[in-house]
């Protein structure tokens, strides 16, 4: 395997609503600063991979268009995943094992805001069982809550402590959208938006975009003085239909946590892709992660939930505290579908 | 350089999501579409022998094709719900409802529906429910118009 490591993480500032700019230029940001931070341009890159989703752009191959955003001419060796950057980051890094490029751009944005967002997340059921019955996303995580409340597992009580602590949290992340210093006893004071889930218990609907910059070996070390190196990522998924799982653990991120190593360290800061409150809940037990580990210090989903993007900003955040010096080992997870479907676990670690 | 319009002169134009597409559904999910249409539910035994329901065409655990269906239901009992204050109005009902997730009698994995009562008191893990009917039905999951508490 080689040694690949981010060694430049950008995202602009998570906003309810960017009307003014369209996805182009809305993203142009976030890729020249991730470049510039390590004196780049897009010259220097050998592979440049994508995460959004038509969906939510509202036509097919919108990532097509936001293409504009890096120059692709002459052309240049890119792909695209319909999913969130954590997973077109997996593609860059797989790109990299191959050996034929030393250096990758990942970056991945999405307007959330246009369309009604929980309704437009049906479209990722079962189109013919499941779908029509319009089960928006909120409806769908708040069955989730209420078979772990019901398992004994957790208490809305933790669920409400998990959705104080991540906006309190969000008050030192500039570019978060939603952050608040108030108790957990005034989340559970609120009226039930979808019982038993809380407004507070559901994250922000975000637009937002985020860029990553790779390199393997020496090209890492290059670009920086202490590059976030990663040591295993691993990703897996589970069946479409909820009645398939068991809702109150998640299986693929305990498999993937397993395959990525977390358990062969310890762990300084871990970043969740949390949207809700109780699924912070059930990942921590899957991830094995102690008690006591700093979780979700820039806040997490619950302060800012750009779709196609939240799971990127989690490895960027990562590799922000590894290459900054306050971590050495860091988990980053990411996840897509409804109830936790499939999660992605990346290890960082950083050197000397 | 041209500076950037107000928002409020920002052109835009309504995003409307749809399925437009007519599928040919297939020997098993067709079966149970067609068992909607006639008030029958199906399942489908996995290898392990557990029955799916709604039946799927491939076993979760092996891949391999599943053939076998079997009668479930119509009634069953909550397994887990969330209680929708404010229905939205693509949800199948226009009341305070609940979302559901109904093990059907003789099957081992639960169907997502929605549920009438008469508020969050009135659902349960456990409360037994059977399924009303809408009065024209199609062969989709809408033919169920939801599920109903079974009369004592």
């Amino acid at each position: 395997m080689r040694d690949v490591a981010v060694v430049s993480f950008a995202q602009t500032p998570a906003r309810r609503r960017v009307q003014e700019v369209n996805e182009v230029e809305m993203l142009m940001p976030a890729v020249h600063t991730a470049l510039s931070q390590v004196d780049m341009t897009i010259d220097d890159i050998g592979f440049t991979c994508s995460g959004s989703t038509d969906y939510l752009a509202g036509v097919g191959f919108s990532f097509v268009s936001t293409l504009d955003a890096v120059g692709p001419w002459p052309p240049i060796q890119e792909s695209h995943v319909e999913m969130d950057g954590a997973w077109a980051l997996y593609e860059a890094w797989v790109k990299l094992q191959l050996g034929e490029v030393d250096t990758a751009l990942v970056y991945c944005y999405a307007k959330s805001s246009p369309g009604d967002l929980p309704m437009v997340l049906t479209r990722q059921l079962d189109p013919i069982t499941v779908g029509p019955l319009w089960p928006d996303s909120i409806s769908l995580a708040a069955l989730q809550a209420r078979a772990l409340l019901e398992s004994g597992k957790a208490t809305e009580e933790e669920m409400a402590e998990v959705a104080a602590r991540s906006r309190k949290a969000a008050m030192d992340n500039p570019n978060a959208q939603l952050a608040w210093d108030r108790p957990a006893s005034d989340v559970l004071a609120e009226e039930h938006l979808v019982a038993p889930l809380r407004r507070s218990d559901c994250p922000p609907i975000t637009d937002g975009a985020a860029a990553v910059v790779l390199a393997a070996g020496d090209a890492a070390r290059e670009r920086s003085d202490r590059p976030a190196w990663i040591r295993g990522i691993d990703h897996r998924i589970e069946p479409i239909h909820l009645g398939h799982r068991d809702l109150t653990v998640s299986e693929s991120t305990r498999t993937a946590a397993e395959k990525a190593g977390v358990a062969d360290g310890s762990v300084d800061v871990a970043e969740l892709h949390a949207p809700f409150t109780h699924q912070e809940l059930i990942l921590r037990e899957a991830l094995g992660l102690a008690d006591d580990a700093l979780v979700n210090p820039s806040g997490g989903a619950l302060a800012a939930n750009p779709m196609m993007t939240a799971g990127l900003i989690r490895m960027g955040e990562v590799a922000n505290r590894i290459s900054a010096g306050t971590a050495d080992r860091g988990v980053a997870h990411a996840t897509s579908g409804p109830c936790l479907q499939q999660n992605l676990v990346c290890v960082m670690e950083g050197e000397g | 350089m041209t500076p950037p319009p107000a928002p409020d002169q920002v052109l835009s134009a309504p995003l409307i999501i749809e399925y437009p597409f007519t599928r040919t559904t297939g020997p098993v999910i067709g079966a149970f579409l067609t068992g909607l249409r006639e008030q029958v539910l199906v399942g489908i035994t996995a290898s392990d022998g557990r029955v799916i329901c709604p039946p799927v065409e491939y076993d979760p655990a092996t891949g391999e094709d599943l053939t076998d269906i079997v009668e479930v239901g119509p009634g069953g009992q909550v397994v887990t719900w969330a209680w929708v204050a404010t229905p939205h109005e693509k949800h199948p009902l226009d009341e305070p409802f609940a979302w559901a997730q109904i093990l059907l009698d003789g099957a081992d994995t639960p169907l997502l529906h929605a549920v009438a009562a008469d508020g969050p008191d009135a659902v349960s893990a456990g409360l037994r429910v059977v399924p009303r009917w809408a009065d024209e039905r199609e062969g989709h999951i809408g033919d169920i118009a939801c599920f109903v508490p079974e009369e004592a």
